[in-house]
């Protein structure tokens, strides 16, 4: 049995295909991923669910954050974050939201997805009032954002 | 001269994809988004009142402090499932008669599972005051929702023997989705009334 080789080949790893390597990795994140685009000024803790579905197509999809401003120069009281920030009053959400569908082509807008993150600890009343704006825009398909869990008692 | 050209040092090459490799995985979320979906009803006119009969309606309060009432009684948020799975079953989908105490069946026509099969009438009402909490207010929509998925699930797998969550055939998908519609009805928050 032989196995020793022959001093020189066995000095050096060869390098070369690490960036290679390194690439596809990186590759993988870039396809995987998506780009954090809002800053969130509230904060936004989404309750558990367990029949949850998955939001296909982000390029579908609005959002709406609904909580407690995370900076406390803002107070404690309920705001909500449209893109990248807070709106002054509820009417903002229509209008906001007819912008949206009429932006759009005619056959996307009846899959266009508003989705709420909303805190958990928010009470229905702004809920409420946001789903009733969202309907005066006839921004009908709306998500309640939740995090999945199974172990659900 | 020719060795000069065909060897481009690749040694920072890695460095180089390393950089923005780390700059992809700072910027970047890996969660996917989920949640649960629900249509909203189309701006209401004034003049169009629905009269839906008694039988039919299952009524879900859930007042301020959290507490639920269904029809007439408090009950836990666990029960619920059951209970709505209870009220909209439809155990043989070709016969039209119910017990009294079980909503009726209206005649509608579904693909691949004929021309006229029988569909539950009952309806979930489910009304929140302004200040339910949110959270509650989702496990109750959840807990809806496993009820009418669980109803979705059996019948999928009695009627074509694979289970729903299993069903790749969007005509299949549609069949079962029209028998076990998701019946769930929010009031207009002008009733509601109270803070």
């Amino acid at each position: 049995m032989k196995l020793k080789k022959s001093a020189k080949g066995n000095s050096e790893i060869s390098t070369a295909s690490l960036p290679d390597i390194i690439f596809m990795l990186l590759f993988f994140f870039m396809v995987t991923t998506t780009m954090r685009d809002t800053k969130l000024l509230v904060k936004v803790i989404p309750p558990d669910a367990t029949e949850v579905q998955r939001l296909e197509k982000k390029s579908l999809v609005e959002y709406i954050y609904i909580g407690p401003p995370v900076n406390k120069k803002y107070g404690d009281e309920t705001r909500i974050q449209i893109n990248d920030q807070f709106i002054s009053g509820l009417h903002e959400i229509s209008e906001w939201a007819t912008t949206i569908i009429i932006n759009r082509p005619e056959d996307e807008r009846k899959f266009l997805t508003t989705s709420l993150k909303v805190h958990k600890d928010t009470k229905m009343g702004i809920v409420t009032d946001i789903k009733q704006e969202l309907r005066k825009a006839n921004a009908l398909k709306i998500n309640y954002s939740t995090r999945k869990n199974l172990a659900n008692k | 001269m020719s060795k000069k050209i065909t060897e481009i040092s690749a040694g920072s090459m890695a460095d180089i994809a390393f950089l923005l490799l780390i700059f992809f995985l700072v910027t970047t979320t890996m969660d996917v988004d989920v949640g649960i979906t629900r249509i909203l009803p189309p701006p209401l006119q004034d003049s169009i009142k629905i009269i839906v009969e008694r039988r039919n309606l299952m009524n879900i309060w859930i007042n301020k402090s959290d507490r639920i009432q269904v029809n007439e009684n408090e009950v836990q948020v666990e029960d619920i499932r059951q209970l709505v799975a209870e009220f909209l079953a439809n155990d043989d989908f070709r016969i039209e008669e119910t017990p009294p105490s079980m909503p009726e069946k209206k005649p509608k026509a579904i693909p691949l599972l004929g021309q006229q099969v029988y569909v539950s009438k009952g309806i979930i009402s489910l009304k929140n005051d302004r200040g339910t909490s949110y959270e509650m207010y989702v496990r109750v929509q959840n807990e809806l929702a496993a009820a009418i998925n669980k109803l979705r699930e059996d019948f999928s797998e009695k009627q074509f023997g694979i289970r729903y969550s299993q069903l790749s055939d969007e005509a299949k998908l549609k069949a079962v989705q029209k028998q076990f519609p998701m019946a769930i009805s929010e009031a207009e928050p002008a009733i509601i009334g109270g803070n």
